[in-house]
């Protein structure tokens, strides 16, 4: 145990804890610390962010494609309030990631001082736990306890609030080894009792389903591999929800595509007739299940989930794994094995391949105005062979980017999925870049959720960060456009964008390369223009303004009342329907 | 030389009537953690049903001008229609119940009731090696009852926080 001052245990836990970037802004309650990163020699790297919900999202492209926790240092007050958008999304994503915020000194908690925000109170609604450290003794112990709780059980964000004086004061520090749990300790290890009655269910079914989600992905790369294992040796047809793609290749003959509101009519016909569904780490999302009382209505159902809370949340569970999917899906495998199971899925199959010739996923071309799933599909073609990530922002730009890029490992796909959060990509595809400084990072975008967080383009070029921001430019906010033409009677009420700046010309501001078309014979020669740049590049892929993104469950219908285009089969949405969202 | 005055530190009785409404309570406690003060004690039910008030009995420690900022902030609450403290608004009556739990048998078990009876306790449950006694009073009355116990085989207590009203007649 050595005696330090506040600011340097929290450097010193940093760097104990493998921490390599750091997201952040300075202001006058972290000032001690900022001091800190100046002096130390061996400080882990600091990414000047230019807004701190750009370090948050920042920290989630980091923690998302290295699966290790992103780390983000903010000021006290506005600091603390900036960032509690990237908290509320990682929490939804159970992305984990450790902010260390400032605070005002503790003599001064509670008189409404400048830049004072109750931070443990606002952001206790978006993170897994929270800590203000009063005792500069107890810094050690939080931070330790803080990476601990963010990066076991399901992940997630949290926060310590660390007053000013306390950065100041002397501490005692102790390493991590020496650190004893003894609040926080997640079942990992499936009860075998459950796995036997999941092979059991496996090896009676006809028509199997495995739907997965970003909890194999959370899980590590392990838990990818035994599910390819587990999903080739069953033979059973797999679809994953937006946040688990990649966990399972897109190339296998099993693969469905992905399932609910905009998935393929394949996955959500198999969800909606299966005997049996096996979910390995999803959390039966609204956006996956539609019409709840219609969900899969003759399936006897198997959850995987670190989480006992997500387990018969809305959907009763017939055989309830708790445990890290890691190991579920080992247990499962290993188990088929030993019992030599085989199961004819030739009438399943069947089923599913006519269900496929229906193409959900096609759309018109046109040779005068780029189609937005032929701009995805472009990209796609000009990048699988490269060691490509992906982000998005959120609306019709990210549905089409899910549907038409493919992916065959997992990391690699970085998006907003529960919170829904626009502006995400931009600053994610930032920490995407930082931790892998030689691969290629696209962020596909839509034009009005780039802006959200476009400052942060200085933050790319500052730190010689060649992202690529990818934009779909419709003019619309276009998810916005498409449901109130589908609910709304086609009252576009402010969802056009009027004076949209000049991309190219806000590109050359910031000092990076700008790239425009909106032919579809040029797209080609300007995508290798934009990959071939050594630096950042914003893309301004004008298309066409119609487009919608097909297909579609609309809300408060069940699986099997997809609507495939818009000029077929488009019912009333009923009035439940339009109450949700 | 700068004299620094040292203020006392004291804990006040603090009285408040509110709105039974979803959130109430967190509005009250949060006010606590955010501001760094300190909960010794909390009670709540309601009180009105006609209405919907619930009275929230809270006591608080800090110095008197810690003390009057808090009053300040929990008047500063839409759902909260008035605050007392009872500690310096004229005399109070408060009480306090604890249900406690003790195991022991042989001498420990007479010893046991001769303690409750000295300090009034019911006893509200036994088995042939367990009571479970309930105490009403003031707040170092159960203190006490609950330190005698101790060495007795003393289990499990459960205290409901102090409940208190003012004396006399409504000014």
């Amino acid at each position: 145990m050595s005696e330090l001052t506040g600011a340097e245990v929290i450097l010193r836990a940093l760097k104990d804890h493998s921490v390599d970037h750091i997201f952040g802004y300075p202001g006058g309650a972290v000032l001690p610390l900022y001091d800190e990163l100046f002096k130390s020699n061996d400080a882990p790297k600091h990414i000047l962010v230019r807004h701190e919900q750009g370090a948050a999202h920042a920290a989630e492209g980091y923690a998302r494609s290295t699966g290790k926790p992103g780390v983000l240092l903010v000021t006290s007050g506005p600091g603390a309030t900036n960032a509690v958008t990237g908290l509320t999304d990682a929490m939804m994503d159970s992305i984990p990631l450790v902010c260390i915020s400032g605070q005002v000194p503790t003599h001064l908690i509670g008189t409404d001082a400048f830049q004072e925000a109750d931070t443990v109170g606002i952001t206790r609604a978006c993170t897994k736990h929270n800590w203000l450290v009063k005792d500069p003794n107890d810094l050690a112990k939080v931070i330790h306890e803080a990476f601990h709780v963010a990066t076991s059980g399901r992940p997630g964000p949290v926060v310590v609030d660390v007053p000013k004086d306390i950065q100041f004061a002397d501490a005692k520090y102790y390493p991590p080894i020496e650190f004893k749990n003894e609040n926080y300790k997640p079942q990992l290890k499936p009860d075998m009792r459950f796995i036997d009655e999941a092979i059991e269910l496996m090896a009676n079914s006809k028509k199997p389903v495995f739907y997965t989600g970003g909890g194999v992905i959370n899980s590590g790369p392990e838990a990818s591999h035994l599910l390819k294992e587990l999903a080739l040796l069953t033979g059973f047809p797999v679809t994953s929800t937006l946040m688990g793609l990649g966990a399972f290749p897109s190339e296998e003959s099993n693969w469905l595509g992905m399932l609910g509101m905009h998935g393929t009519y394949e996955a959500n016909l198999a969800m909606n007739e299966c005997d049996l569904l096996i979910n390995i780490g999803a959390r039966f999302d609204d956006r996956v299940t539609g019409r709840l009382d219609a969900f899969s209505p003759n399936s006897k159902k198997i959850h995987v989930d670190i989480d006992p809370s997500s387990i018969n949340k809305t959907v009763p569970i017939d055989v309830p794994i708790l445990g890290d999917c890691a190991y579920a899906l080992e247990g499962l495998l290993l188990k088929w094995k030993s019992k030599g199971h085989k199961v004819n899925l030739d009438s399943w199959y069947k089923k599913i391949n006519d269900w496929r010739k229906k193409d959900s996923l096609s759309y018109k071309n046109s040779s005068d105005s780029i189609k937005p799933q032929f701009a995805v599909e472009r990209l796609y073609e000009l990048t699988k062979e490269k060691d490509t990530f992906i982000t998005t922002e959120v609306g019709q730009h990210q549905m089409w980017a899910a549907q038409h890029y493919k992916f065959n490992k997992p990391n690699r796909w970085m998006t907003s999925g529960g919170l829904g959060t626009m502006g995400y990509g931009l600053p994610a595809a930032i920490g995407v870049q930082a931790a892998h400084p030689e691969s290629l990072v696209i962020d596909i975008a839509g034009e009005a959720s780039v802006l959200m967080n476009m400052q942060e383009m200085s933050t790319a070029v500052q730190h010689k960060l060649p992202i690529k921001i990818f934009i779909i430019n419709n003019q619309y906010m276009g998810m916005v456009r498409q449901w109130q033409e589908l609910l709304h009677g086609g009252r576009y009420s402010h969802s056009y964008t009027d004076s949209l700046p000049d991309f190219v010309k806000l590109a050359e501001a910031y000092g990076c390369l700008g790239v425009r078309t909106s032919s579809p014979d040029e797209l080609d020669k300007k995508i290798e223009e934009m990959l071939n740049y050594d630096g950042p590049v914003i893309f301004d892929c004008v298309v066409d303004q119609d487009e919608n993104c097909y297909p579609m469950i609309p809300s408060g219908a069940a699986h099997n009342e997809m609507l495939l285009s818009k000029d077929k089969d488009n019912k009333e949405v009923s009035d439940e329907g339009k109450v949700l969202i | 030389m700068i004299k620094i005055k040292k203020e006392e530190i004291e804990s006040h009785t603090i009285s408040l009537l509110v709105d039974n409404e979803a959130g109430v309570l967190a509005r009250v406690i949060g006010l606590f953690s955010g501001r760094g003060y300190n909960i010794e004690s909390l009670a709540v039910a309601e009180v009105d049903q006609d209405h919907h008030k619930s009275r929230i009995t809270i006591v608080t420690n800090g110095s008197p001008m810690t003390i009057s900022q808090i009053k300040s902030q929990l008047e500063r609450i839409v759902p909260v229609h008035s605050v007392k403290d009872l500690t310096t608004e004229g005399p109070s009556i408060e009480r306090e119940m604890a249900l406690i739990k003790v195991v022991c048998d042989g001498d420990n078990r007479e010893e046991v009731i001769r303690l409750s009876e000295v300090y009034r306790a019911k006893i509200v449950d036994t088995t042939k090696n367990s009571f479970i006694f309930e105490l009403t009073g003031a707040n170092d009355k159960i203190n006490s009852f609950i330190e005698m116990l101790h060495p007795l085989g003393l289990e499990d207590i459960s205290r409901t926080g102090l409940a208190a009203i003012s004396r006399g007649k409504k000014e």
